[in-house]
């Protein structure tokens, strides 16, 4: 039994510690916010946090983890998560919304670090985060947005 | 691929088919297209006689007030769900804030899409110009029934009595009740057979920046997906599929797969080996300790290069005739100037971000239930019925948000609707099923968009008019083969191997459209646009070309040729002057080194756009700056929408330009996930500006007719930027250099 410590909450699971986190938040906790997109850190769909850095759950064991606080979409919280959520809604950023999880947690990750994000900044931070639909425009004029309600 | 039993599905209608053919020059030109323009206008609404009026069969109104509107299609991501509840919402003068959805179940009687007959649906772009009067209808009845029953409540006229924002009025006596405190009673009304619906100039909702339905869902982790269905004691399925297509199952050692931790089952299926689990990562290992044997007899072995080499050599023999006018040959031949071009398109996955996935549960009673990101209902409810054994009425669907699709959910065959089912059925639903496609699986799977070959020559008289076209594509028809086959394929021409290019709006003098079918053993499918995704590369660059071969403006010398097409004109001009477009820049020598405009215009899905690219070009590296578009979609029911699809269209496209390609080698595909094939990233995003031309014509589709004039538009900017003529995609960049 493996101790993992979900949005505050603390969970045993059963599952072999090889196993990436990812599967294990899906199939063994029911969160179903952190999406697979390609198991192979190439899309960021699958990007939670651990300790409050973005990480890709798809490349995470969840035998490293260990007492690090992994924190997901359903879970993420406080002033900045509040200003990328609203942003992101009045904005009508999402389209099929599948990468949104990834895309929204690794917006957060930025703001945290960099509260003014430049475009630079902004491509840096987000280039790993693929989104099909191509809601990029949307994405930077969102995360410019959150930054200026943060301000 | 997929040797599934399958029941034929319902036909759909020829005739709703064929609403937008045209007989030209005695060759008839299928609209598969069609012109949903049509189509919407002749739509019947729904005969709600038979139903509980309060609900009906599209919109359900709760005590408290909100509103919960049917959607018949599915949402992969083109905001349908807020333009549908849009257009039902208006007519009923309901209160935005109130509006809820839910995704209709499978009935191909109530839910069907008029477009495709008597078949539920989405695809074309049609969700919205089909259910335009059908909703408008089923909200106004909706409204009319509200206004009767609190007449008779109050005991006054209805026609003394008003509705706005989700209240009913009667002003006279000052008397007011919300939409939750009359639907009881309303549902007790008589369903009006044609009531009124608006003048446009009195909606309220139509036309305005709304926000989204499904914004909050989407931010919050809540929206279930597909991927996200958990039924209690589900298992996981994964699937190993032959490495090449045709192939099938030889042998199996599933020894060291069933000894996987967590791996419960392992059956053999029509399509391969499934691995049941009790998660998915489990399912994963115990496929990779499966030993698979394949016979590859009937398989298709070769490489793409040699079927592309095949292709080449075949244009070189006439074709089947797609439309003809004149003799092309004969007013070539005399020509002061004549220009030839080949243009290659690759296969192209779709990639939607959410892989391939469906669960089916069977219940008590021999029923069962299937959750997955439905696009096709009818047919895939068939489908799973007859893998299952049982009739259609045993199969109830569950639509599910879908992490995009780009076409490939909407499959003739409902080839992993199928897969799972025939799981199901190996297994004596046990346990539900939950097929999980990897992305591997998903990207090696099948189901391209075909691989293309177009060949045109064309002729200019003295002053740089077109004198004769001729035209020949080769690529393997998406519909021979398929349910659709009968309604889309005429005399041999499959209308979406060449719609785009055979029904040309240029005014042409002389022209031959001619079509090889190839029947390589690769699955191909329509990808967002279908055939536009190269017809319209091949006619804008060509017609780009030809512009700069008669020294003249290339949005001059388009809109000399476009007298016929008035809504493409009027969609080109808007955005050549928001794209500030110059007459003398674009045929000055002297231009900007590097950077350059290009433009490019197409109809398609009954749909006008047309874009500007700016981009910056120069030694094996395109940089695509801004692209300025023009769209008439007809009534543009959420502008804010329909500009988003825009927006996306050129980032799902622009990999597609730049880089992506499905290639075989010796049968096996190449490119598994996306460091092979790696979608357009944030870096690469141009700025896009979006221009709606204002219009009171029946609304059309834009989920996708932004794509086709994409690549076009950049290819003819490179040309304005460095002289360099790149015509085939992904474009090869290699060779190019600054001005």
């Amino acid at each position: 039994m493996l101790k993992l410590t979900v949005n505050g909450v603390a969970h045993e699971v059963d599952a072999d510690p090889e196993m990436p986190l990812l599967w294990a938040l899906r199939d063994h906790l029911n969160q179903t916010g952190t999406k697979y997109g390609c198991g192979i850190a190439q899309c960021g769909a699958c990007t939670v946090h651990l300790d409050g850095q973005p990480v890709r759950a798809c490349q995470t064991r969840i035998g490293d983890v260990g007492e690090a606080k992994i924190t997901t979409i359903e879970g993420v919280s406080g002033k900045v998560a509040e200003a990328v959520r609203t942003a992101w809604r009045g904005l009508d950023v999402v389209q099929c919304g599948y990468c949104q999880s990834g895309q929204i947690m690794s917006a957060i990750g930025l703001l945290s670090e960099n509260r003014k994000p430049t475009d630079a900044d902004i491509d840096g931070a987000m280039d790993g985060n693929v989104c099909r639909c191509g809601t990029y425009q949307r994405i930077r004029a969102a995360i410019h947005e959150a930054a200026r309600t943060l301000a | 691929m997929l040797k599934v039993r399958q029941a034929a599905p319902p036909v759909p209608s020829r005739r709703a088919f064929l609403g937008g053919a045209t007989v030209a020059a005695g060759a008839l030109v299928i609209g598969f297209t069609l012109d949903p323009a049509k189509f919407a206008q002749a739509a019947p609404g729904p005969d709600l006689s038979g139903l509980p009026p309060m609900p009906n069969a599209f919109v359900r109104i709760a005590a408290d007030d909100t509103v919960t509107v049917v959607i018949k299609h599915l949402d992969m991501g083109q905001g349908n769900t807020t333009g549908l509840a849009t257009i039902l919402a208006d007519e009923l003068d309901a209160d935005w804030a109130t509006i809820r959805t839910t995704f209709a179940p499978a009935d191909a009687t109530l839910y069907n899409n008029f477009a495709f007959g008597p078949v539920q649906g989405t695809g074309g772009s049609t969700a919205i110009a089909n259910s335009w009067v059908q909703l408008r209808k089923a909200g106004a009845a909706a409204r009319a029934m509200l206004v009767a029953a609190a007449a008779e409540r109050w005991k006054v006229p209805a026609s003394e009595i008003t509705v706005a924002s989700g209240t009913v009025r009667h002003a006279a006596s000052n008397r007011q009740a919300r939409f939750g405190e009359l639907a009881e009673a309303a549902a007790a009304q008589a369903v009006p057979k044609e009531p009124r619906l608006k003048e446009a100039s009195e909606f309220t909702l139509i036309g305005k920046k709304l926000p989204r339905l499904d914004s909050v869902a989407k931010t919050d982790g809540t929206a279930t997906y597909s991927l996200d269905v958990r039924r209690p004691g589900q298992l996981t399925a994964v699937v190993a599929h032959s490495p090449r297509f045709g192939g099938t199952v030889k042998s199996v050692d599933d020894k060291a797969a069933r000894a996987v931790a967590g791996v419960v089952d392992v059956v053999t299926i029509p399509t391969g080996v499934a691995v049941l689990a009790k998660d998915t990562w489990s399912a994963m290992k115990g496929r990779d300790a499966l030993k698979v044997t394949w016979d590859d007899s009937a398989a298709e072995t070769r490489s793409s290069d040699a079927i592309l080499a095949d292709f080449r050599k075949r244009l070189d023999s006439p074709g089947l005739v797609a439309s003809k006018k004149g003799d092309a040959a004969g007013a070539i031949a005399g020509s002061a100037k004549v220009l030839e071009a080949e243009f290659t398109f690759p296969y192209l996955a779709h990639a939607a971000m959410e892989p391939l996935n469906a669960t089916i549960e069977k219940a008590a009673d021999g029923t069962y239930d299937v959750f997955a990101g439905c696009q096709l209902q009818t047919i895939e409810q068939a489908v799973v019925a007859a893998n299952l054994g049982v009739t259609t009425d045993k199969v109830r669907l569950h639509t599910q948000w879908a992490g995009g699709s780009f076409g490939r959910r909407a499959t003739p065959s409902a080839d992993y609707f199928a897969e799972t089912a025939s799981i199901v059925r190996a297994t004596g639903g046990k346990a539900p099923v939950h097929l999980v496609w990897t992305r591997e699986d998903d990207m090696a799977g099948g189901f391209y968009r075909p691989m293309v070959v177009h060949r045109l020559r064309a002729g200019l008289d003295a002053e740089g008019g077109i004198t004769g076209w001729e035209h020949r594509t080769i690529g393997k028809s998406i519909m021979i083969g398929t349910a659709f086959e009968t309604m889309i394929v005429k005399d041999g021409v499959d209308a979406t191997t060449v719609e785009g290019a055979s029904d040309t709006p240029y005014a042409l003098p002389a022209y031959r459209f001619e079509v090889h079918n190839a029947r390589e053993g690769v699955p191909v499918l329509w990808w967002r646009s279908v055939g536009h995704t190269h017809t319209a590369q091949a006619m804008e660059v060509f017609i780009d070309e030809l512009a700069h071969a008669a020294g003249a403006d290339p949005v001059a010398y388009r809109l000399g040729l476009l007298g016929g097409a008035p809504r493409l004109s009027a969609t080109l001009k808007l955005a050549a002057e928001k794209a500030g477009w110059d007459p003398k820049k674009a045929t000055d020598k002297n231009r900007d080194k590097n950077r350059g405009l290009g433009v490019a215009a197409h109809e398609s899905f009954g749909s006008y756009v047309a874009m500007v690219a700016d981009v910056t070009a120069e030694d094996a590296k395109v940089k695509v700056n801004r692209i300025v578009a023009a769209v008439d979609v007809g009534v543009a029911v959420n502008p804010d929408v329909i500009r988003a699809q825009v927006e996306g269209a050129v980032g799902f496209a622009l990999s597609s330009v730049l880089r992506n390609k499905i290639t075989l080698k010796d049968g096996v595909v190449q490119e598994r996930n996306f460091d092979s094939y790696e979608p357009t990233r944030m870096s690469e995003m141009p700025v896009v500006e979006v221009h709606i031309v204002p219009s009171t014509a029946a609304p059309t589709g834009i989920g996708e007719p932004g794509v086709p004039v994409i690549a076009p538009a950049i290819s003819n900017a490179i040309f304005a930027a460095t002289g360099q003529r790149l015509r085939s995609l992904p474009l090869d960049l290699s060779g190019l250099k600054g001005a």
